[in-house]
């Protein structure tokens, strides 16, 4: 009897210690993780937007829509938002630029991914092509959105739809395209019910 | 250092060649293998074990006589996991890029059998000052296997050290060496040149 009642009050102290430890510690971090959190969409929006002053946060049949305006002009320059989707391994999440209209991507910024390191990570950064490392990414830049972005293999794409694949990781460039694609309709949608 | 008697330095050298918690007792192979596709990973992953290491240490080894036996593993995990949860919001919030990058390697830390064995091993059964010693020595035994092990996979599979391009243009990287198999080999390779250098050691 007496040595369960001790099991149980050394047990319970010491969970008791940790939690608050973890309480006060998670007090003193939380700030600075919320911080660089901020600051991480802040630079992916200034990434895929043309130049704005100030960025509005809209929350629409809970899409988290970003809107860029710049100062004294009712027009917006480019609307953001975050999509998700399945790539080669796992979860890729792209931060997306389009201009107000929807009709073309101003820009793409992948914020997540696990793909195979040295080829699928060619969509986040290429170190292989010393000329231009984002390469794939910065292709979606000026893309038009009808009738949808379109995958090329081995060959300069033509037209103002198409987008190059990276050798070695046809899958993971095909995600990307899915992913925008997939999204894309539907924000536009909820957009301009708002609208 | 200089200091100290001779058995504390023993306790501390044996865990950087005799008993390498990678090398000779194989332990914490999981990390080991997940996080060294560049050296400042292993760096960083190794600096957070031996965080969590030497703290468990000291806290283990003070309430050595009194947590009861029959709860002493649900003791140690609960004081293990409790640093380990310190360590991933400190880089969380401070080192932000590194935390990136070690994923869910850094919780991860917890189930480490490196730590839960020292625990087990020696500190339960030890001062506090021989259990910081022995924590360190394992833990900076740890952080050499997975520095160097991040260095040799970074350099041939992206041809840097440290973020730093040390291969000129003609190396066209093994891709394969920042891949999983890459740690296998290199893992393998270095374990069996530590058991050819310790068979020399014995035969001189």
């Amino acid at each position: 009897m007496n040595k369960t009642a001790k099991m149980v009050i050394v047990l319970t102290v010491i969970t008791a210690l940790s939690g608050g430890i973890l309480a006060t510690w998670d007090g003193v971090t939380k700030p600075k993780i919320a911080y660089h959190q901020l600051q991480a969409l802040k630079a992916a929006i200034s990434d895929v937007l043309p130049l704005y002053d100030t960025y509005e946060e809209k929350n629409i049949n809970g899409n988290m829509i970003y809107i860029g305006k710049i100062n004294d002009s009712t027009q917006p320059v480019g609307i953001a938002f975050k999509v998700d989707g399945s790539g080669f391994q796992g979860n890729i999440s792209i931060m997306i630029g389009v201009d107000p209209n929807f009709t073309s991507i101003t820009g793409i910024k992948v914020l997540g991914q696990i793909e195979t390191p040295g080829l699928g990570t060619k969509i986040v950064v290429d170190p292989s092509n010393k000329t231009n490392p984002f390469w794939f990414p910065e292709q979606f830049g000026g893309v038009v959105l009808s009738p949808q972005i379109d995958v090329v293999k081995n060959s300069i794409p033509q037209n103002p739809n198409e987008v190059q694949a990276i050798s070695g990781a046809t899958i993971t460039s095909n995600a990307v395209v899915r992913i925008i694609n997939d999204n894309i309709q539907r924000i536009k949608d909820s957009y301009q019910s708002e609208n | 250092m200089a200091k100290t008697p001779i058995p504390l330095s023993k306790e501390f050298l044996k865990g950087l060649w005799d008993d390498n918690p990678v090398l000779r007792m194989l332990l914490g192979l999981c990390p080991t293998l997940a996080v060294t596709n560049s050296a400042i990973n292993g760096l960083a992953m190794g600096l957070a074990t031996i965080f969590v290491l030497i703290s468990s240490s000291i806290l283990i080894s003070l309430l050595r006589k009194v947590i009861p036996h029959q709860v002493r593993i649900a003791g140690y995990i609960v004081i293990i996991a409790t640093f380990v949860t310190v360590a991933d919001k400190f880089l969380a919030a401070y080192l932000p890029e590194i935390s990136k990058a070690l994923g869910p390697y850094v919780p991860l830390i917890v189930v480490n059998c490196l730590i839960l064995g020292r625990q087990e091993a020696f500190s339960s059964k030890n001062g506090v000052i021989r259990s910081i010693v022995d924590g360190l020595g394992m833990g900076m035994g740890f952080v050499f296997v997975l520095v160097v092990l991040g260095s040799i996979r970074e350099i041939l599979g992206s041809a840097t050290l440290f973020n730093l391009q040390v291969l000129g243009d003609w190396f066209n990287p093994w891709m394969i060496m920042i891949l999983p198999p890459g740690a296998f080999l290199t893992l393998g390779l270095l374990i069996g040149l530590g058991n050819w250098l310790n068979e020399r050691k014995v035969k001189i």
